[in-house]
């Protein structure tokens, strides 16, 4: 038998594919993605700390880590209910519910803003019943924390649901067996299990959350200083030509979520070692 | 806690099915959880879903029919489709060559390569039409020079093409990598030695092997396609019956306050979600079936 290293190189097309994805990926993703470092590199340090850290800029951080970070909390807890009641109980409709989970992944992000605003500004379906009470969602904080609730609902359930699934029943068997009573056998068995995988679904909604556009700009109502998200302040900046401001903010948020990326690989490392054990 | 209130439903009966064992949730639990997760549920997908369609069709059908046959829309609804119809078969040529390349050969940065590709999911879709503009806009690197031969990318067709593009980039290629991979190389080597030539090899041995994969690949990068809103937005100028796509047609005629039409434009981009998770679902099962 030839060695595997042999036996792949008769395989023709090496040269073709590779070159290929190389020149299609330089072409479409690297070269347009180094534009914004080179855009930033050539503006001068003073300009580039002046731009990112102007007030009308650090509240739109602060919008946007807050609510996303808000977000993700929510999904987390909810997410593990649903993926939870999915994996665990039967019950009639349970697969077309378990379609419906990704709704927020293939409806278009427009068609989810306009239908968050509408549901819950002061004459919606929602928003009449939370009127009373003085509750606005609608052009406020919780507004945009709804939307980026609804985009990143799908990700904790789908990286909780298949580690659920291939939980193995004897390890609660055995938790029973050696006399822990049900709330034991969650906390001290079952979360420290899923604890990689919540943890990975978190950091990839609240990493979406924050380059959320579409499902937010209608809802958030855009106000300075109040409910501008970081994405919406490059729109605003390359309204008014300031190509060189939009690309410092595009800067801050792209390191940003290549550091959360980085983080996420980790995570999923470090969960695919503890479902090894 | 109960033995001191006196609610009456709330006393656990002791039988030998209802006891509490650390293996199984007591009934309530059982209940209560679902209910709590069907109603998170009802409350963030199934109400604003519901909403789109009761809207689109609040002035009746014949207002629906009209919103969606009049000429800004079918305008909209024709660039959408081009740009669908360019971008999805790139990314497919795209991810089936770098799924080729990935899964079934070896070579030095491989695991580099797998997480460049996954990068534009990481990047916010703003910023996905944001560095186009930098690259080709009239202050861009190309800028000059495409100004000085007439040719407009930025606030045009092309630039709304390479956006989607971007943004739509790992669909395919993601699917594909770890299926190819998982199959291994053996029956395409096979082929080679019984004397297949390798386009050979590739149309009757590997694509039979990865047509749903590469079939389930094509329906996300296609509703991600049809939908894409903020690197479109960023790059299309929003030039009425010119460079306006389904869901910036949306945006236009939700600000003009009309709203019925907006959502009867909507509801078509609602039913393609509907579709696409349809035929995933779909996918999904016959897969799992098979395994």
């Amino acid at each position: 038998m030839a060695s595997p290293r042999n036996s792949r190189s008769i395989l023709p097309g090496f040269g073709l594919s590779l070159g290929f994805t190389l020149a299609y990926l330089g072409l479409i993703v690297l070269i347009p993605l180094s534009a914004a470092f080179v855009k930033t590199a050539g503006m001068g340090l003073h300009e580039f700390v002046s731009v990112v850290t102007s007030p009308r800029v650090i509240a739109a951080y602060k919008l946007s880590f807050g609510a996303s970070l808000a977000a993700g909390f929510v999904n987390m807890v909810f997410g593990l209910i649903v993926a939870w009641v999915l994996v665990r109980y039967p019950f009639p409709g349970r697969r077309i519910i378990d379609a419906l989970v990704d709704l927020p992944f293939a409806l278009p992000t427009a068609v989810a803003g306009i239908a968050l605003t509408s549901l819950y500004s002061a004459n919606g379906w929602i928003g009449r019943w939370l009127e009373p009470f003085g509750i606005r969602v609608a052009f406020t904080w919780t507004g945009v924390f709804v939307a980026l609730t609804f985009i990143g609902l799908p990700f904790v359930v789908r990286t909780v649901q298949p580690v659920l699934q291939e939980l193995e029943p004897e390890i609660e068997e055995a938790a029973a067996c050696l006399g822990a009573n049900r709330w034991q056998a969650i906390t001290r068995v079952i979360l420290p299990e899923l604890a990689p995988s919540l943890l990975t679904g978190f950091a990839l909604a609240f990493a979406r959350a924050l380059g959320e556009y579409g499902s937010v700009v209608f809802i958030s109502g855009n106000m300075p200083m109040k409910t501008e998200i970081v994405p919406l302040m490059i729109i605003t900046k390359l309204e008014q030509y300031d190509y060189s401001g939009a690309t410092a903010i595009a800067v801050v948020m792209l390191v940003s979520s290549f550091l959360l990326l980085l983080f996420i690989n980790l995570l999923q490392k470090w969960s695919r070692r503890h479902q090894a054990i | 806690m109960s033995s001191l209130t006196t609610t009456p439903f709330a006393t656990p009966r002791p039988s030998a099915a209802s006891l509490p064992r650390a293996d199984r949730d007591p009934a309530w639990a059982r209940w209560i959880l679902t209910a709590v997760a069907l109603l998170f549920l009802a409350f963030f997908l199934v109400l604003p879903l519901a909403l789109v369609f009761a809207q689109a069709l609040e002035k009746g059908v014949g207002y629906y029919l009209a919103s969606i046959r009049e000429p800004d829309a079918l305008s909209a609804i024709r660039l959408t489709l081009l740009t669908v119809a360019i971008v999805v078969p790139a990314n497919v040529v795209f991810g089936v060559a770098a799924a080729w390349a990935i899964a079934k050969f070896k070579f030095p940065g491989k695991s580099l390569l797998t997480t460049l590709i996954d990068l534009p999911f990481a990047v916010s879709p703003v910023i996905s039409g944001l560095v186009y503009v930098l690259v080709f806009g009239a202050q861009g690197w190309f800028g000059p020079w495409l100004i000085r031969h007439d040719i407009r990318i930025i606030f045009a067709v092309p630039g709304i093409i390479l956006a989607t593009a971007f943004v739509t980039f790992p669909f395919v290629a993601r699917e594909l990598i770890p299926l190819m991979q998982a199959q291994g190389t053996d029956e395409e080597l096979s082929a080679v030695t019984l004397g297949a030539s390798g386009w050979q090899t590739f149309w009757r041995v590997t694509l039979p092997n990865i047509r749903w994969g590469l079939f389930y690949g094509v329906i996300l990068c296609n509703a991600r396609a049809m939908g894409e809103f903020g690197a479109v937005s960023v790059v299309s100028g929003h030039i009425r019956g010119e460079t306006n796509t389904m869901p910036l047609h949306v945006e236009i005629l939700y600000n003009d306050y009309n709203i019925v039409a907006a959502f009867a434009v909507a509801s078509l981009l609602a039913l393609l979600a509907l579709a696409t998770l349809a035929i995933k679902t779909a996918i999904e099962w016959r897969t799992r079936g098979r395994a």
